[in-house]
C-alpha cells in the first residue's frame, strides 16, 4: 500500500557552529551580541528531518513536504538561498525570533497554529517531523507541544531511522540510554517525528531544485507573517559563559614510552 | 505553597535506575529549601510497588502510581496520560523526573496538557529567597549557561542524568495510591517491538565509564609514510577500548566520513557523535586522540571533569586551553604503547 504523505518539517535557523557566542542583556530579555550580523545556518537536526523528509516524499508517489519556519525574515532568506538547493520543498514562513532563548511553549503555539492552517491538510496522510533538539534553545520541547496542539499523540524522540511497511505502517527508530535504539511500529500517521542524524548524507546542491523552490520561498518570505513572543512569565536571572579555559601542559619532548606511561597512572589515578 | 512531586518510571526489572534517584535527591533538597512545601512521588510502571518501597525512606508523604502492562511499554500516548493523571491527582505546581529518553519523549507534551511549562536538560534547581525556584540549564549546545525562574504551574524539570548525586535514602513499605488511567485504543497505535544493540563485545557506549576516549578524523588520515592506515587504528581503538572498558566518542568528521565513501573505522556510527550535533556525556576523564578540538566539538566535553589529547599539532584547539595537558606525538605510537602496558598488567 502506497501513501501520498503530507510531510510538515519544523526548522529554523541557528548561528553557524564555528561562531564565537556571546550573551548580552537587552530589554526584552537575553540575546546574542551582534545576533543580527552572525552568520546562519539550518539547524542541524531541523536538516537531517528535512532531508529524511524529501528522501520519503520521493519515494511515496504524491508526497509533498512543506518547511514551517519561523526566523527572522531577513536571515531565513539568506539560509534559504542554500537550503533551497538540497530538496523540494515548500515553505511556509513566519518573520519572528529565532533565538534560543525564546519560550518553547510559545514557538509551539505558532508553528501548530501555521500548520493547522495549510490548505487541504488531511490528518489521516500527515506526519510532523523536525529535528528532536535544536542546537540553539536545545531543549527537545517544542515539536512536543507542537503534536499535543495537533492531537497526534504518536511521537517518537530522537529518531534514527523510518520505515514504512508494506501495511503502511511506520517502523521507527529511535535513540535510547546506552547506545541503543528502541523500535516501534506505529500504525500510520498522523505522527511525528523529532529526528537526530538519520542516515542520509547531506544532499548536494542542485540548482534546479534551488530554481523550483524559489518559485515558491520567495512569496514565502514576502507574505511571512510577524510573530511577536512574549515569553510570558519567563525571566532570567543570569545568562553567562563558562569560565573553564585551563591552563593547558603541552608536553613536546616525551617518547611515546613515557606518554603511553603517564596516561596509564592518570586512567587508574 | 508548592506542591514537589517527582516523576519516575520504574525500569524493565521494576527497579528505579540511578537518574531517577539523582532527580529524587533535587525533588528532596528543593522540599527541604521551601519550608512550606509538600514533596510527593509518583511512579508509572508495570508494577510499582517495589520501586516505591525501595525509597521509602525519602521524606514523601504520598505516593502515587500508575501501573499495569499498558505502562511497561516506553510509548508517548500512554506515557503522557499516565504523567498527566498523576500530575492532576497529585496537585503538583513542580514536577521533577529524570531526563531519561522515555521521559524526554514526553514530559513537554504533558505540559502542554496541563498549561504549564517545561524545562529540560536541568543541571541544578535552587530556592533563593529573591529569585524564588529557579533552574540552571545550557544554551547553544552548552556554550552559555543560564538561571532561570517562571511563574506558570505546573512546571516540569527534567534533571539531567549524572549531574546530581543520587539519593541514598534506604528502603521500607510505602502505601501506593493506584491512580486510575482509560486508555482509549487510539493509545495503543504504537507497539514498542524491542530494542536493537550491538553486540555485548561491539557496544562502545558506556555511560557509566570512567574514562571517555575520543577519536577524531587523524586516525583515517595519511600517516607519516604517506598511507592511511584504518585497519590498524580500528585494532589499536578496539584494543584499547576491550582493555580499559572506556566510552568511545568521536568528532563528527569522523562519522561523517562513512556517509563520504572515505576509509572509516567500521564501530563508529553518529552515536558516539560528541559534540554541537552530537552527545555531551558525563565522563570523570576524557582523552582525544587525532582531534583538532574545536569548538564545535568541545562543547560535548563540559561536563568531562579531566582532560588530556594527543595530537602531532601543537597549535590544535586543546592547546588553547580545551585540555590540561596535551601530548605532541603520534597516537598510533602511544596508543600501541598503553595497550601494550594495559595487556600487561590486565588480569
Amino acid at each position: 500500500m502506497s501513501t501520498a504523505y503530507q510531510i510538515v518539517v519544523c526548522g529554523s535557523i541557528v548561528p553557524d557552529p564555528l561562531q564565537t557566542l556571546e550573551p548580552v542583556t537587552t530589554p526584552t530579555g537575553p540575546a546574542l551580541k551582534n545576533e543580527m550580523m552572525l552568520p546562519a545556518v539550518l539547524d542541524p537536526w531541523a536538516g537531517h528531518a528535512l532531508y529524511e523528509a524529501a528522501n520519503l516524499a520521493k519515494n511515496a508517489p504524491g508526497s509533498k513536504v512543506w518547511l514551517v519556519s519561523l526566523g527572522p525574515k531577513a536571515r531565513l532568506q539568506q539560509v534559504m538561498m542554500t537550503v533551497a538547493q538540497k530538496v523540494p520543498f515548500e515553505l511556509v514562513a513566519l518573520d519572528g525570533p529565532a533565538s534560543g532563548f525564546t519560550e518553547a511553549a510559545e514557538v509551539a503555539a505558532v508553528l501548530a497554529e501555521v500548520i493547522s492552517a495549510i490548505p487541504s491538510l488531511d490528518k489521516s496522510r500527515l506526519l510532523v517531523f523536525g529535528g528532536w533538539e535544536s542546537a540553539s534553545r536545545g531543549a527537545g520541547a517544542t515539536m512536543q507541544m507542537v503534536g499535543e496542539r495537533l492531537g497526534i499523540t504518536d511521537q517518537f524522540q530522537g529518531v534514527d531511522e523510518l520505515k514504512i511497511a508494506a501495511d503502511g505502517s511506520l517502523e521507527i527508530l529511535e535513540r535510547i540510554e546506552g547506545g541503543k535504539h528502541q523500535i516501534s511500529k506505529c500504525a500510520g500517521p498522523p505522527a511525528l517525528l523529532g529526528w537526530a542524524t538519520g542516515n542520509l548524507p547531506e544532499p548536494k546542491n542542485n540548482p534546479q531544485v534551488g530554481m523550483a523552490n524559489m518559485r515558491t520561498v520567495m512569496p514565502a518570505l514576502q507574505k511571512a507573517r510577524p510573530v511577536k513572543l512574549a515569553d510570558d512569565g519567563l525571566s532570567f536571572a543570569n545568562v553567562s559563559l563558562p569560565k573553564q579555559l585551563r591552563e593547558t601542559k603541552i608536553v613536546k619532548d616525551k617518547t611515546p614510552d613515557d606518554i603511553a606511561k603517564e596516561i596509564i597512572e592518570w586512567i587508574k589515578k | 505553597m508548592e506542591t514537589i512531586l517527582l516523576l519516575t518510571h520504574t525500569e524493565n526489572d521494576g527497579t528505579l535506575a540511578k537518574s531517577a534517584r539523582e532527580a529524587l535527591h533535587v525533588a528532596a533538597s528543593l522540599h527541604k529549601s521551601l519550608a512550606d512545601s509538600k514533596f510527593v512521588v509518583g511512579l508509572i510502571g508495570e508494577n510499582v510497588q517495589a520501586a516505591a518501597n525501595s525509597i521509602a525512606a525519602c521524606p514523601a508523604t504520598k505516593y502515587f502510581g500508575v501501573a499495569g502492562k499498558d505502562f511497561s511499554q516506553s510509548r508517548y500516548a500512554t506515557d503522557a496520560a499516565a504523567a498527566e493523571a498523576i500530575s492532576k491527582t497529585s496537585g503538583a505546581t513542580i514536577v521533577v523526573a529524570p531526563a531519561t529518553s522515555r521521559w524526554n519523549r514526553v514530559l513537554a507534551g504533558v505540559a502542554q496538557r496541563l498549561g504549564g511549562r517545561v524545562d529540560t536538560h536541568v543541571t541544578g534547581v535552587s530556592s533563593i529567597p529573591t529569585l524564588g525556584v529557579g533552574v540552571n540549564r545550557w544554551y547553544y549546545r552548552q556554550r552559555m549557561e543560564a538561571l532561570l525562574n517562571r511563574k506558570q504551574r505546573p512546571w516540569f524539570m527534567l534533571i539531567d542524568p549524572g549531574s546530581q548525586p543520587a539519593c541514598q535514602c534506604g528502603s521500607g513499605t510505602v502505601q501506593v495510591e493506584h491512580v486510575a488511567v482509560q486508555l482509549s485504543d487510539a493509545c495503543k497505535r504504537t507497539t514498542v517491538i524491542g530494542v536493537r544493540e550491538p553486540a555485548a563485545d561491539a557496544q562502545t557506549i558506556r555511560p557509566d565509564a570512567q574514562l571517555l576516549f575520543v577519536t577524531g578524523a587523524g586516525w583515517t588520515k595519511k600517516q607519516s609514510d604517506g598511507q592511511a592506515h584504518a585497519p590498524e587504528a580500528e585494532k589499536l581503538i578496539r584494543g584499547f577500548l576491550q582493555l580499559s572498558r572506556a566510552s568511545l566518542g568521536s568528532s563528527k568528521s569522523l562519522v561523517d566520513q562513512s556517509g563520504e565513501g572515505q576509509a572509516v573505522l567500521s564501530f563508529l556510527s553518529h552515536l558516539n557523535q560528541v559534540g554541537q550535533t552530537g552527545a555531551t556525556p558525563r565522563h570523570p576523564k576524557g582523552l582525544s586522540t587525532c582531534c583538532h578540538g574545536e569548538e564545535p566539538h568541545t562543547v560535548g566535553w563540559r561536563f568531562v571533569a579531566e582532560r588530556r589529547a594527543i595530537n602531532l599539532d601543537p597549535n590544535c584547539g586543546w592547546a588553547r586551553g580545551k585540555a590540561d595537558v596535551l601530548y605532541v606525538a603520534d597516537a598510533f605510537k602511544v596508543m600501541a604503547k598503553v595497550n601494550e602496558l594495559l595487556a600487561a598488567t590486565s588480569p
